[in-house]
């Protein structure tokens, strides 16, 4: 009797939780590595045109940003409700772009210089005539790779 | 003096930390990445001597100011544009050395020679509203995709996916040096079968 008795003295054994901190540690570095903080905040509205016939942006460090659009809501008392130019934090005009571009690519890596990618970020309700001025800016500086940015979808959700 | 054992600390409350801080970086991280309509844009020095090209290999497309498209003339709805597009550009109307043996469309003298002479000419005007802009940009991209894929089917049935899909697969950085070298002459066959030709006229200003 003694003997069984034995047996079932000893409690289930609580399972260690001492590795959860490791584990979720583990996981931490995991996005911590692979998080890209938003380096500019967004001044404008940007909500861009839909479309489905469109080429992944890979490699994000050859690639700069242009955002264009109206300046949302908190700035419009400043800036107007006319479409801007946004440039890394702030607003600038269509004559800073060739200086923005030529700084941008000084700061890459020799050989990224000749291949970059400029990304036009612009909301769709913006008049064609201020990218046409982007446009011919980047021609000055021979920045002639671009990409419309567009979110995917159908081109009908433009239409409305 | 009498040491006192120094008490443990309560590690139990390290993952609670843990998680609040993986939660934190979980919200902020951003993994997807960006896609849009790749475009080169023209150098900026003049040629000096426009080559001739025939008003038949000219597809012209104009967007006016109230985002009414307009194309050879005629008002269109953007929904037809592609169709119109692939049957301008397929059309290999040419005689002789003009002649296109690939292509499929009407063989009508009166449009485009063969794809290699076709030429999209895209105008805009100043108050056209971008979102149209991409809409067209986007149907004629479409244009080229349809006549590519067809065409890299027919070369390449064993493959078992379009030109786009091959395109995407030639782009994607992970795929090894070994295949993207046996991808890029099948691609680039295709791409010269249809090259794309896509001029954008300075926007007229709006009177």
């Amino acid at each position: 009797m003694s003997k069984f008795k034995k047996k079932k003295s000893g409690d289930l054994p609580a399972i260690s939780t001492a590795s959860l901190p490791d584990i979720v540690f583990m996981l931490l570095f995991f996005f911590m590595v692979a998080t890209v903080m938003r380096d500019s905040t967004l001044m404008v509205a940007n909500v861009l045109p839909a479309a489905d016939q469109v080429q992944k942006l890979d490699k994000k460090d050859r690639v700069m940003y242009i955002y264009a659009g109206k300046p949302s809501t908190r700035y419009q008392d400043k800036y107007g409700s006319g479409a801007r130019i946004q440039l890394n934090d702030k607003f600038a005009s269509v004559s800073e772009v060739a200086a923005f571009v030529l700084a941008e690519r000084a700061s890459k890596r020799q050989e990224l210089q000749n291949v970059l990618t400029t990304a036009l970020k612009v909301d769709g309700d913006t008049k064609m005539g201020l990218v046409t001025d982007i446009k011919q800016e980047l021609r000055k500086v021979n920045a002639l790779k671009l990409n419309y940015t567009t979110r995917l979808g159908d081109y009908a959700q433009n239409m409305d | 003096m009498p040491r006192r054992a120094a008490p443990e600390v309560n590690a139990g409350s390290m993952a609670d930390i843990a998680f609040l801080l993986l939660i934190f970086f979980l919200v902020t991280t951003t993994i997807e990445t960006d896609s849009g309509i790749n475009r080169k844009l023209p150098p900026m020095e003049d040629v000096v001597d426009p080559p001739i090209i025939k008003e038949k290999n000219i597809f012209t497309v104009v967007v006016n100011k109230n985002n009414q498209l307009l194309v050879e003339e005629e008002l269109t709805e953007i929904k037809d544009l592609r169709a119109m597009a692939v049957a301008f550009l397929d059309n290999g109307g040419g005689q002789g050395e003009d002649a296109c043996d690939y292509c499929q469309g009407k063989r009508d003298p009166e449009s485009s020679d063969n794809p290699e002479k076709a030429i999209i000419s895209l105008k805009n005007d100043r108050e056209t509203s971008y979102k149209i802009y991409i809409a067209v940009q986007n149907e004629l991209v479409a244009a080229y995709n349809e006549l590519r894929n067809r065409e890299y089917l027919r070369l390449n049935p064993m493959d078992g996916m379009d030109f786009v899909a091959a395109n995407k697969m030639y782009s994607d950085p992970r795929t090894d040096a070994g295949t993207k070298a046996k991808m890029k002459p099948k691609l680039d066959e295709v791409k010269q079968m249809y090259p794309q030709k896509l001029s954008e006229a300075e926007p007229s200003k709006t009177n």
